[in-house]
């Protein structure tokens, strides 16, 4: 079972692993990323820009990844797009394999690498009526890369 | 060919995409930046630094230096900041 997904709609995460849950699975993993309030409450809303067709084209190749580099039985990546208020959900990354090693990796290199290399760009509006886009975070690189190291996860029993 | 801004250089440029025929020798991205910066100030503005200025070449991410080809589409955009 393969999902990719940009969509404004909010998603239902029972839902989605209900349906990733299949013929031997064995265990499912899932991440939800959550538009995250300023420590001074000031954020307003983050509204979310992608680039129609390259975006999807881009979450594919991570699950082709994903699905070559760890026995599994399915995965799911969901990215929310347009304008998300504290609270609400933004992303979910899932994996589904016979065991938790795999599909716990899948799932957390599903969402390090989307992170870094798919198009998505994120404006903040603030509650002061200011809007600026957010810079690219240089831990996220090396989050990423980490997992072309030796000592990353690899098909796990 | 088919060029498409995103984020702060979609605002600074005043537009998402557009056809432009860029001059013969145009032949890498840092190329037709050098071109874009000359049509404007909104793209002078938006081009002023190539640092934060990524790109892709028909959907593909390419470093600035890429050999162009003949594309459909090139994106111009910042860092990516999914997630």
């Amino acid at each position: 079972m393969r999902l990719v997904a940009v969509q404004e709609q909010d998603f239902d995460a029972g839902a989605l692993l209900a349906r990733l849950s299949g013929a031997g699975t064995g265990g499912l993993a899932s991440f939800i990323g959550i538009v995250r309030q300023a420590p001074d409450g000031g954020l307003k809303a983050l509204c979310l820009e992608y680039y129609p067709g390259m975006t999807e084209k881009a979450l594919e190749r991570l699950a082709d990844e994903a699905e070559a580099r760890w026995a599994l039985t399915g995965c799911i990546i969901i990215h929310r797009v347009g304008r998300l208020e504290p609270g609400q959900n933004i992303v979910f990354t899932a994996a589904a394999s016979a065991h938790r090693g795999n599909a716990l990796a899948a799932t957390a290199y599903l969402i390090d690498q989307l992170k870094t290399r798919a198009p998505f760009w994120k404006a903040e509006e603030m509650q002061d009526g200011t809007t600026s886009w957010v810079d690219a975070r240089e831990a996220d690189d090396a989050t990423a890369a980490a997992w072309n190291t030796p000592a990353s996860p690899e098909n796990l029993p | 060919m088919r060029i498409l801004y995103f984020a702060w250089l979609r605002e600074r440029i005043g537009k998402s995409s557009e056809e432009l025929d860029p001059p013969p020798g145009v032949d890498t991205p840092r190329a037709l930046i050098a071109w874009l910066r000359t049509q404007g100030p909104g793209y002078a503005n938006a081009f002023s630094d190539e640092k934060p200025v990524r790109c892709a070449i028909d959907q593909e991410f390419q470093p600035l230096d890429a050999p162009l080809g003949s594309p459909k589409e090139i994106g111009f955009f910042p860092p990516v900041t999914g997630g």
